[in-house]
């Protein structure tokens, strides 16, 4: 094996494409994301998991019986056997059935168990979580401490990333902007799940606070890229060239980049979504669907917003 | 130089073989090295088993007394579960606020009846011993740890060593001072969950309701003692906050998946990266095998992986080429600009150095601030996609650039 010199039209290249001049498309597409999202979770709200609020979850898969498991029978033996009326039942996509109710002790747990067994013949059992209300309450203050943590650490680096533009365009205008992208991409997945709840009773958990922090990690990221560029950018042309025409510039040569981070990025999520554990299948989702948006405000949201600040400014 | 680049390749290259032999399954000789050196740590999640939260109710125990109380409860609680043969178990004490709890983990199952008995209050008692021939007959009294009201450390005044005393109600005193006349010069049997722990010799009758244990043993040994009387004595009622039981066979399955998902996507980063990168993508796909390897090796060390730590390592993975990426796309530009391929490639890894080292830190930030504020499953994915993002950084440029620059500037020599 050995490696010569490639010519370099080999590799690749990419068209430019004026973002800058069609921003009012892109922008628009990202707003009315946004706008179905905040609506979505204003009216909808989100669904809370018992990481949050308390319960008990229930993972039972028929293995042999007399008596098939379906959802009718499920139903019906549950609504006779639990103590808490309220429960809730939905399939998983091996076969097993999920319970959700409140809080249970083990003992009644396992009397439940064995009044299932003698029903429906061999259980077998997945998962059984009870997390009592004092927990719940610990552990969502503690996410949203972490969510404060996040938000605070980021925009901290945010300002000393940025110390040291100000031309043509104030440094903490660059800071706001990135944390303006970065609201945008955690607001469209938790849109997205405030629907699915809606839809398909998916409920919020710890995982998915994990998600949206690490998304909010990746937002700043690819923001940062573009800006960085055009920061360079800006040094090297000084007031030769027009401040969209730097943008654009500076879009189209970090294009190829923000694209191909991402995507590396998104095939294992992806590769995770399909093939991975059921278990983590909605925080990967929330992770694919968020930093899908990082990537697009990154390129589509982030600048156009720079040169839209730098205009205000100067009117 | 170029001998040096490629004797520090060569070390890289012999520490990921020895990488991939410690970390892979192999049971053949001599090469079953790394499963016993360190056997893989799979979380509960993985292997089945139950996490469970117990609160204590304190509100009977006097604040100093507390500490020992707890360290006498998660004593018991360990001998219980281990009676179980559950393997590696796992009793922490923690205090939230103003509660004080026992974590408990247990790993396999069925966990059922351990999870029973670790409930029950300590059950502490008194037993005469009779000796008929040789074996030794212990006879149970009414003397329990209901009528003790509590234990103490204390220290001779002279010699400074450490005995235990004990404090008995007024039913218990007379108890134990009847108990004690019975049995002058003969030893008594104290039980913790029907086991004895101490066999004192009764020195003389005993009256006052207070009794003091001396002997050989150091402080340590006589803290422990006084643990163990205290929550078999104390009423510190304890009770369930919280249950996750995951059955050994989705444990299992998980596991399976998780692997499975992130050797596909591995293969189709790889894929992606010689079709976009040609020659450049190959060596960016030997870093990624040079950064899974070590990575793993790394974990295998003392990280408990659960499914959250495996997310967090396949996720790094997808990240890890990042700084590739980032190092081609400026080598590409410096190309266009007519730089010469060495230049192009030693411009491009000073450029795009910035561009990683800050797109990692927002990374690292929020792993840093998940590992601090939040609890076990959280902290293993923190912790996974932490240190990949660490080591990615020292795979994707020094070993890349280790690379391009033996095989691919020749030429220019």
């Amino acid at each position: 094996m050995c490696f010569r010199r490639r010519n370099t039209s080999n590799l690749i290249y990419h068209q430019t494409m004026n973002i800058i001049k069609y921003k009012s498309v892109f922008l628009g597409i990202s707003a009315l994301l946004v706008l179905a999202s905040v609506i979505a979770l204003s009216t909808l709200g989100l669904k809370i998991g018992i990481d949050f609020k308390g319960g008990a979850m229930w993972q039972v898969k028929q293995v042999s019986g007399d008596v098939a498991m379906n959802e009718g029978t499920l139903k019906d033996f549950l609504g006779t056997t639990l103590e808490d009326k309220n429960f809730v039942m939905f399939p998983a996509d091996d076969g097993s059935y999920l319970i959700r109710m409140s809080a249970i002790s083990e003992a009644t747990h396992q009397q439940y168990l064995q009044d299932l067994r003698a029903t429906f013949g061999t259980i077998e059992e997945g998962q059984f979580q009870s997390i009592g209300a004092t927990i719940g309450d610990e552990l969502r203050a503690k996410s949203l401490w972490a969510i404060v943590y996040v938000v605070l650490g980021i925009s901290l680096y945010v300002t000393y990333a940025f110390r040291k533009v100000s031309y043509p365009v104030k440094s903490w205008k660059y800071g706001v902007i990135t944390l303006i992208t970065l609201l945008h991409d955690v607001i469209v997945p938790a849109g997205f799940f405030a629907v699915l709840g809606w839809k398909f009773g998916v409920e919020i958990d710890t995982n998915f606070i994990v998600a949206l922090l690490v998304v909010m990690g990746f937002s700043v990221h690819d923001t940062i890229v573009v800006f960085d560029r055009i920061r360079e950018n800006v040094l090297n042309h000084g007031g030769n060239t027009k401040f969209e025409d730097i943008v654009n510039k500076s879009v189209n040569q970090t294009f190829a980049r923000s694209i191909n981070t991402s995507l590396t990025v998104l095939i294992v999520l992806i590769a995770m979504y399909f093939f991975g554990p059921a278990t983590l299948q909605y925080f990967i989702l929330t992770l694919i669907i968020g930093i899908a948006m990082g990537t697009y405000s990154s390129i589509f949201v982030a600048s156009p917003l720079l040169t839209i600040s730098r205009k205000l400014s100067r009117v | 130089m170029k001998k040096q680049a490629k004797l520090i390749l060569t070390g890289i290259a012999v520490v990921a073989v020895l990488a991939a032999l410690f970390v892979l399954p192999i049971s053949k000789k001599p090469f079953d090295f790394g499963g016993k050196v360190a056997p893989w740590r799979l979380g509960l999640d993985l292997v089945g088993g139950s996490h469970l939260v117990y609160e204590v109710d304190m509100s009977n125990v006097e604040a100093k007394d507390r500490d020992s109380v707890m360290g006498g409860l998660k004593d018991v609680i360990e001998r219980r579960v281990n009676l179980f043969g559950v393997s590696e178990p796992q009793v922490i004490t923690a205090k939230e606020g103003d509660s004080h709890r026992l974590i408990v983990e247990l790993a396999g199952v069925p966990v059922e009846e351990a999870i029973k008995q670790i409930g029950e209050t300590p059950m502490l008692d008194f037993r005469e011993v009779i000796e008929i021939g040789t074996s030794t007959a212990f006879l149970p009294t009414q003397l329990t740890g209901r009528y003790l009201k509590k234990a103490q450390m204390t220290f001779d005044q002279t010699l400074g060593t450490p005995s235990v005393s004990l404090e008995f109600n007024e039913e218990g005193g007379k108890l134990f001072e009847e108990l004690t006349a019975r049995n002058i010069g003969k030893p008594v049997a104290i039980f913790l969950d029907g086991q004895p722990i101490e066999v004192p010799t009764v020195q003389e009758k005993i009256s006052g309701g207070t009794a003091q244990i001396t002997g050989k043993f150091t402080s340590d040994e006589a803290r422990k003692m006084v643990e163990r009387f205290n929550a078999g004595a104390l009423s510190a009622p304890m009770s369930l906050m919280s249950q996750q039981t995951v059955g050994a066979s989705l444990g299992q399955e998980s596991l399976k998946k998780a692997i499975d998902a992130g050797i596909y996507g591995t293969l189709i980063i790889v894929l992606f990266m010689l079709v976009y990168y040609r020659g450049f993508g190959l060596y960016a796909s030997l870093a990624l095998v040079v950064y899974i390897l070590l990575t793993a090796a790394l974990f295998k060390f003392g990280v408990t992986m659960t499914l959250a730590g495996i997310a967090g390592y396949i996720l790094s993975i997808g990240m890890a080429v990042d700084a590739n990426i980032l190092i081609f796309e400026r080598t590409k530009e410096e190309l266009k600009r007519g730089l010469s391929r060495s230049a192009a490639i030693e411009e491009g890894f000073r450029r795009a150095w910035s561009s990683i080292r800050d797109s990692n830190i927002s990374t690292g930030i929020t792993c840093l601030i998940l590992f601090v504020t939040t609890s076990s499953f959280v902290k293993g994915f923190a912790l996974t996609l932490g240190i990949g993002v660490l080591v990615s950084m020292f795979s994707a440029i020094t070993v890349t650039r280790l690379l391009m620059y033996v095989f691919s500037t020749k030429e220019h020599k």
